[in-house]
């Protein structure tokens, strides 16, 4: 099958079959990254640009070095070093870096629907790294992957989603994607962060934790942005890390094998116990080591649309990232090193 | 100087008449209305007004007109110009100018706008509070002898339920209304659209509908507390439509209007974060557009009125959460409306009877009816000629509306103030009227 989508928006209209060839295409970009030489040429003479409107450290890198990986030169605009500071517009910034003709632009934004207006301008794909409370995309292949990989196939797994599911871009794009894949979702939280409009998503609703996570067979936290309490969503960082931290007590109610995952930055002790968090069963730097890889997937298809259609399955990509990764070259890298000496971090 | 509009078929709620009649009409009064072919020995300008409906000039008594301060999003002269090609011929616009329309001089100056455009009538709506603060009443006196026929801080509400208890009392001596933006700021909470399934789905900041409801209520029992007059604007919510009906059947003294976006979409025009569905109040759920058309059927809402709220184009193309509130409303009120009588919600009458004697009852104006002595402000439009809204082709200075390449039915012909023509689509290159 080919990636017929031009832009890269979120998990919401993509059916299993777009969402399962990603997620392949994504598992045969892992081996990249553990070679001694982590480069193909695939998207070399491409230009990645990044622009952030929010601080990022994994995200932002993560696309960074998704893009160097491919051979693609890859710049980083973050909103507090661009013209942003000068009042421009979003629009005003996009279109100007189109007329550089990227590859790719790749957008994190604080106001939900942000990429989706760039998209409208239609001059290069664009990528959602997260807009506002609505989807971050990449992040929920990432976790779809890293779940698949320790527990197999998504389909009739139980996975609960723990936190502030209200302002959560994550939980918005893991239950669009984990439900599309067949999984049961719980989503667990106080009712303040839970809203009833949920319930429409085909996903159970639990404001206890231990009898949420009874019998799951992974479990996602979220981050709990500690100013949500200045607008009365919580009584106090205590009082929600004892009901909802995940503990090793509380871990005990889900199945034996379970997995932990967490899309970062953690706030130790109250979201998520450092005991859970650096314990066997969690898999939160597998997380990061997949997310290069989904990022390279994304950029791939999004960016050789005309040579995908030639082709027609996943495993034929496999093939072809081999064969070129067998000429990799380290050029463009230092090119791209030289001309960019100071970089903008998100 | 005589003209007969001549071979029409003239609605006048008011006076429950719709027949096929001429009128006569001298030195800008209807001077009589006759039977077809009654004036033909008249000499006079003659008007063919076959195929159209005449009607009283429509009256819209919710606009922005954005004069003085934002005249790059509208001025009273494009304002009214856009009121006229959509068959208004009296406009009441909103306080929220820079500076705002809290005192006489502001008022005079608007009123003076419009004299000199010489398009629609203008009635100013006075603020409430100094400022729109929503602290101190402003000085609705001196605002109401200036020419304000209204009273409203619109655009936010009246938080400060004494200010707005004293606001009641107070106005109850110049027997003019208060118009009510209804929405609690605390529960609405920075919201840029309706809370409901596509706010969730979306991810943007919702609006519940109780942060109307709770205000409607709570304003309904001041009515009742002070015998005030309540006007309930762009109300948009069933059970705020429930409210003022138990309202008025117990025989409080309040009104309600409804803007033409709220009884034809649903939130779900907000899909992919399009800025041009963007207003407050909101739009709400498919339910809540089948209570608008129950309320204004049963006589629950007293009006239509547009919301009419232009804003520039640099304000909308930016993200949703930042852009501006509101939607242009002027030149497609009528067809919108008249989808309604399509669609069997009530009868052109009925549908005229909102746009007209209606509102002009609320603001106490003496316009809204045909009758003879009355000013000669008129609107024929053809009820059956559909047409394809271009926002770029309006006359309003902005293009903010939601109804962009509809295919809308209503087309206004010809529109008169005072018996002069202020608008004729004829010379407007549409077909002779």
């Amino acid at each position: 099958m080919t990636f017929s989508q031009r832009h890269f928006l979120g998990i919401e209209g993509l059916s299993r079959d777009e969402l399962l060839f990603v997620l392949n295409t994504a598992e045969s970009f892992r081996e990249i990254s553990e070679r001694e030489v982590k480069k193909v040429p695939t998207l070399r003479g491409k230009t990645i640009i990044n622009l952030f409107y929010e601080s990022s450290t994994r995200t932002r890198s993560s696309f960074e070095i998704a893009a160097k990986r491919l051979s693609a030169d890859a710049i980083n605009i973050s909103a507090s070093t661009s013209s942003v500071n000068k009042g421009e517009t979003l629009m005003d910034t996009a279109r100007n870096l189109c007329a550089m003709r990227p590859a790719a632009l790749v957008l994190r934004h604080p106001a939900s629907g942000a990429p989706h207006m760039l998209a409208r301008l239609n001059q290069c794909p664009v990528i959602n790294a997260g807009d506002g409370t609505h989807e971050h995309p990449t992040q929920a292949l990432l976790d779809v992957m890293t779940i698949r990989e320790h527990l197999g196939d998504i389909e009739g797994k139980t996975i609960a989603i723990v936190g502030d599911i209200l302002h959560s871009r994550v939980a918005r794009s893991n239950i669009l994607a984990l439900t599309t894949l067949g999984a049961q979702v719980r989503l667990i939280g106080p009712p303040t962060l839970l809203p009833l409009e949920f319930s429409r998503w085909g996903v159970e609703r639990h404001t206890d934790l231990r009898t949420g996570l009874a019998g799951v067979d992974a479990i996602m936290m979220l981050r709990l942005q500690r100013e949500r309490q200045t607008r009365n969503f919580f009584p106090s960082l205590d009082e929600y890390a004892r009901r909802f931290c995940l503990t090793v007590e509380a871990l005990r109610e889900a199945k034996p094998n379970v997995i932990i995952l967490h899309p970062g930055p953690m706030n130790r002790g109250v979201e998520i116990d450092s005991r859970v968090a650096d314990g066997p069963y969690s898999v939160i730097l597998e997380q990061v080591t997949n997310g290069v890889a989904v990022r390279m997937a994304v950029l791939y298809l999004l960016t050789t649309q005309e040579r995908l259609a030639t082709q027609d399955q996943s495993v034929t990509n496999r093939q072809t990232v081999e064969q070129e990764g067998s000429d990799a070259q380290v050029e463009s890298s230092a090119w791209d090193e030289r001309t960019l000496p100071k970089r903008a971090v998100g | 100087m005589h003209i007969v509009v001549q071979n029409g078929v003239v609605i006048d709620p008011a006076n429950g008449l719709e027949a096929g009649l001429d009128l006569l009409i001298e030195e800008g009064v209807i001077r009589e209305l006759g039977q077809p072919g009654g004036f033909a020995s008249v000499e006079a300008q003659r008007i063919d007004a076959s195929g159209c409906v005449v009607a009283p000039g429509l009256i819209d008594m919710h606009v922005h007109l954005r004069e003085p301060g934002y005249e790059y999003k509208e001025t009273v002269l494009t304002g009214t110009q856009a009121a006229v090609a959509g068959g208004f011929t009296a406009v009441a616009c909103m306080a929220n100018t820079n500076p705002i329309n809290d005192n006489g001089a502001v008022t005079r100056f608007i009123v003076e706008q419009a004299r000199s455009a010489g398009m629609a009538r203008v009635f100013p709506i006075g603020a409430l509070s100094k400022g729109l603060h929503g602290e101190e009443l402003a000085e609705i006196g001196e605002m109401v002898e200036a020419g304000a026929v209204a009273i409203s801080d619109d655009g936010r509400p009246v938080m400060d339920a004494n200010l707005m208890r004293r606001a009641l009392e107070y106005c109850s001596m110049f027997d003019v209304p208060i118009s009510v933006h209804e929405e609690d700021l605390c529960l609405s909470s920075g919201g840029s659209m309706n809370e409901g399934p596509t706010s969730v789905r979306l991810g943007i900041r919702g609006v519940p509908s109780v942060a109307e409801e709770i205000m409607v209520a709570r304003d309904i029992a001041l009515a009742r507390l002070t015998r005030g007059r309540v006007h309930i604007a762009h109300i948009s919510t069933r059970r705020a439509v429930d409210s003022v009906r138990q309202a008025k059947a117990e025989g409080l003294a309040v009104t309600a209007e409804v803007a033409p976006h709220h009884f034809t979409l649903t939130e779900e025009a907000v899909e992919g974060y399009n800025t041009n569905a963007k207003m407050s109040p909101p739009l709400r759920l498919a339910d809540d557009v089948a209570a608008m058309k129950e309320g204004l059927r049963d006589g629950t809402i007293d009006a239509i009125a547009t919301d009419h709220a232009p804003h520039h184009r640099d304000e909308k193309e930016i993200e949703f959460d930042q852009a501006a509130h509101g939607v242009t409303g002027l030149e497609t009120a009528l067809s919108l409306t008249l989808h309604l009588v399509q669609d069997g919600v009530f009868s052109l009458s009925e549908a005229i009877r909102k746009l007209t004697v209606n509102p002009a009852r609320i603001l106490g104006l003496p316009y809204g009816t045909l009758a003879a002595g009355r000013p000669a402000d008129l609107t024929l439009f053809d009820a059956q000629a559909s047409w394809r809204l271009d926002p770029l082709a309006a006359r309003s200075r902005s293009q903010n509306t939601p109804f962009a390449g509809w295919e809308l039915t209503g087309k206004v012909r010809l529109t008169m103030v005072d018996g002069r023509i202020v608008y004729d689509d004829h010379e407007q290159g549409g077909k002779a009227a």
